[in-house]
């Protein structure tokens, strides 16, 4: 004689356990999927000397496999970005990404040095530097900035993306934070040591 | 047919001696280690204890590539600033692996032989082994480095830890070079003490579910005559 | 559409709409819920299974450990200490392989004589034991091709000696092994090769034949350990009244055994993963090393018979020959076994000692290929060689000479 609900209730146990069992089983195929420890150890903070940085250039680095430029912005950079009559499509960075610090004009902790990732935002190419004002080839308007060659796309010296161009969002900037006056530490923010 | 089944039966006696023999014939072909490692590579004061030692008197010469100082330090409950003043003496960074300084080709050209890896040394030739070499150094002005060892006669590497023995006494000797052995033994494999928590619930777990699925099979099978 | 709708097997829409469209409903009736099998299987009868399951096992982990394995000799052994060490549970995934590779062999050789005791490979059931046996020759190779991949010391001079069997073979010897190795040596190339088969190639045969051994035991149906054919007494809905459907009779007894199973499989995994050095062995902790052999190269357990008789033979060629035939002789075994009885609990005194015989000499063979060729082991390897081939060399005729019990109607089934 068969007891159904007895059956029913075996079948269900079973069958829960066994799902339960399933589930702690992916565990450990789901997480080896992450960052090894060796690629987390690879991923550590850059620490930077600015020292002898003069107003003007720039350094590249390498953090977690991408390009991180360091500009010095002299005067007369930090003044243009003053400028609101740039033609924007995020002047506050609403739509960009980059620590809550950097949500400003300057999109930095310190005016004068600007850290971002030299990756423009549309398809991921390396843009170039055209710190120059109005230059013949990028016109009477431009008041200094980033040029991406692949599809044209504009930033200022905030990295700001301008409108009418495929980029859709600002160059993004970095966690980072300042060791002391003339050392950033690229990958950490401040209050997170080995982020 | 009576022939036949003395032939088979005499066989089969045959069979079963030889069987017999075979087990009988294991010998063991091994030096006998005259020293047994008892380590327990859950007591993290003894680690703490052998990776001190260790990277004082081996890391200048033998590298442990495949684990990185912040592991060390994670596992065996040191913070960052505990790991870099106790336990790193070279320009690396917690996060790098235990590269020693000297390299392979003076190695070779200084003793001979390049020091080994240390990494999985425990896996390969077992705890007693390793202990024992480390217990078994002794005088011998016949050879270049002034010492030679009873568990790896002719051996190249010098007696480093003399000084050592000279300040302990025999127990704490015994102690010291265990403690080195008992932190490669945790370096050979650091998951081993994780491996075996795991272990404990998945079993459990196992067991849980074999009620289960016994009482499905009985309940099923129960019309079954 | 096949089915009507108020006799579809599924009350869910999709399923029926599949099932309008695939065979999924005559699939599962047709080996699962309508495939009967003998009530009265005993504990050899899960064997099979398990193999199903250590196969879904390495299939799994297998994958897993080539998106950070790296078949290259100069890197093969650090990744396989970076999958240990660095990659997350990567540790848990490589011993569930190397502990799964034993385990395949263990349920593969129980699974063997579970055939050799019922009868399993007799008429009409010889295909199945055929394509069996090729699963098991894949397996073999599987099992040789994979032990190189950690580039260990003892995977190296492993491969080195096996693949040198193929030298003795007279005229292409030499060029057949180079042809093999693709160097003149056991170097990067040969790896990257091995990786291939172990990898993809051999995988994919195993599955299309284990695919064919279902299939060809489900075309005839499965033995059981009285030897009866089931399908000889029927009730009136066309049943074998000794059989009980696979699901929900035998999926719901296999799933006990299957937890069994996978009980002592973690308990291996997860506190003797290297067991003493046979699941894991010791100089294996040390990369491959061309100047310097091992002090005793030996192949891992569960090769060590047939190494053991290869070695019991003095002359090169003729011990390749020997243990080609002493893998080889398994597959005749439906034509060299003259007993018109399957099962062993009705056959004559002869086929019990034989098996017996085989049995130990099977044992003690895999315990002698471990030690050292010399002195009482190679006297013993060559006694428990011939033992050994007896078995299968006089089967035609002891079997022949048995007087066989009298074979009940109907199953014997206690509760």
């Amino acid at each position: 004689m068969t007891n159904l609900n007895r059956r029913r209730f075996l079948s269900i146990a079973t069958t829960l356990t066994g799902g339960i069992g399933v589930l702690f089983a992916s565990i450990p195929f789901i997480s080896s999927f992450q960052p090894s420890k060796k690629a987390k150890a690879l991923a550590t903070a850059v620490k930077v000397n600015l020292s002898k940085l003069e107003p003007g250039s720039i350094i590249k680095v390498i953090w977690r496999g991408q390009p991180v430029w360091i500009l010095h912005r002299s005067k007369e950079m930090i003044e243009h970005l003053k400028d609101s009559s740039l033609d924007l499509r995020d002047p506050e960075s609403e739509l960009s990404v980059q620590p809550f610090f950097a949500k400003n004009a300057y999109r930095s902790l310190k005016p004068n040095y600007f850290i971002v990732e030299g990756i423009c935002t549309h398809l991921g190419c390396a843009p170039i530097e055209k710190f120059a004002i109005a230059p013949a080839d990028m016109g009477p308007d431009w008041k200094g900035g980033f040029y991406c060659p692949c599809h044209g796309s504009k930033f200022d010296l905030s990295g700001r993306v301008y409108t009418g161009v495929p980029a859709p969002s600002n160059l993004r900037v970095p966690p980072h934070r300042y060791e002391n006056e003339h050392t950033v530490i690229i990958g950490e923010t401040e209050g997170t040591e080995n982020v | 047919m009576k022939f036949f089944k003395i032939i088979t039966t005499s066989f089969l006696l045959l069979i079963i001696l030889s069987s017999g023999l075979v087990i009988g014939a294991s010998e063991e072909n091994q030096v006998e280690n005259f020293l047994v490692a008892k380590n327990d590579v859950s007591d993290l004061n003894s680690l703490q204890r052998g990776a001190r030692n260790f990277f004082n008197y081996c890391a200048g010469c033998h590298s442990l590539k495949f684990i990185r100082y912040n592991q060390i330090a994670q596992d065996l409950g040191l913070d960052e600033s505990q790991l870099v003043q106790n336990l790193i003496f070279t320009e690396a960074k917690p996060e790098d692996a235990v590269i020693a300084n000297m390299l392979p080709s003076d190695g070779s050209r200084w003793f001979g032989k390049s020091p080994p890896d240390l990494s999985l040394i425990t896996r390969s030739r077992g705890e007693d082994q390793v202990y024992n070499f480390l217990r078994t150094f002794y005088k011998d002005s016949t050879s270049p480095t002034g010492a030679d060892n009873r568990a790896l006669p002719g051996t190249s590497m010098p007696n480093v830890l003399w000084l050592v023995q000279e300040q302990l006494n025999e127990k704490e000797f015994d102690q010291f070079t265990l403690d080195i052995v008992n932190f490669l033994d945790y370096v050979s494999e650091p998951i081993q003490s994780e491996r075996k928590r795991v272990g404990i619930w998945v079993i459990l777990f196992l067991l849980i579910f074999l009620i289960f699925s016994y009482g499905l099979y009985k309940d099923i099978w129960k019309e079954v005559h | 559409m096949s089915n009507n709708q108020d006799q579809s097997m599924f009350s869910n829409k999709i399923l029926r709409w599949i099932d309008d469209r695939f065979p999924l409903s005559s699939l599962i009736r047709e080996h699962a819920t309508d495939y009967y099998a003998s009530k009265n299987f005993n504990i050899w009868y899960i064997f099979g299974v398990l193999s199903l399951v250590v196969l879904v096992i390495q299939l799994l982990t297998g994958i897993f450990l080539t998106m950070s394995y790296k078949p290259s000799a100069k890197d093969a052994f650090d990744s396989v200490e970076y999958i240990m060490r660095s990659v997350e549970w990567g540790w848990l995934i490589r011993y569930m392989h190397s502990t799964g590779s034993s385990f395949f062999f263990i349920v593969v050789y129980l699974h063997m004589f579970r055939a050799m005791l019922y009868g399993s490979y007799k008429k009409p059931r010889e295909l199945v034991w055929i394509v069996g046996m090729l699963i098991y020759f894949c397996l073999i190779a599987e099992a040789f091709f994979g032990y190189l991949l950690p580039w260990g010391n003892m995977s190296y001079w492993a491969a080195q000696v096996i693949v040198n069997l193929f030298g003795a073979i007279p005229y292409v010897g030499e060029t057949l092994t180079e042809w093999i190795r693709g160097d003149y040596y056991i170097s990067d190339i040969t790896l990257n090769r091995f990786f291939a088969f172990h990898v993809i190639a051999v995988p994919l045969g195993i599955i299309a034949l284990v695919f064919a051994h279902i299939l060809a035991l489900h075309h005839v149906g499965s033995n059981n350990p009285d030897g009866i054919e089931i399908k000889n007494y029927k009730n009136e809905q066309g049943k074998p009244i000794d059989g009980v459907a696979f699901h929900p009779y035998h999926t719901s007894k296999d799933l006990v055994w299957i937890t069994v199973f996978l009980i002592l499989f973690f308990a291996a995994v997860f506190f003797a993963p290297e067991m003493g050095g046979f699941f894991l062995e010791v100089d294996n902790f040390e990369p491959a090393n061309p100047l310097q052999t091992p002090e005793h190269i030996v192949p891992p357990w569960y090769l060590t018979p047939y190494y053991a008789i290869l070695r019991a033979i003095p002359n090169k060629l003729m011990g390749v020959i020997f243990l080609a035939s002493s893998v080889l002789f398994f597959v005749f075994l439906p034509w060299l076994d003259k007993c018109k009885v399957k099962s062993i609990r009705y056959r004559g005194w002869q086929y019990k000692l034989a098996l017996g015989c085989f049995a130990i000499s099977f044992l003690a063979l895999g315990y002698l290929g471990m030690q050292p060729a010399s002195g009482i082991y190679v006297v013993l390897a060559r006694f428990f060689t011939v033992v050994y081939f007896i078995f299968f060399i006089m089967m035609p005729f002891y079997t022949r000479l048995e007087k066989t019990k009298r074979v009940p109607e109907r199953v014997v089934y206690k509760k």
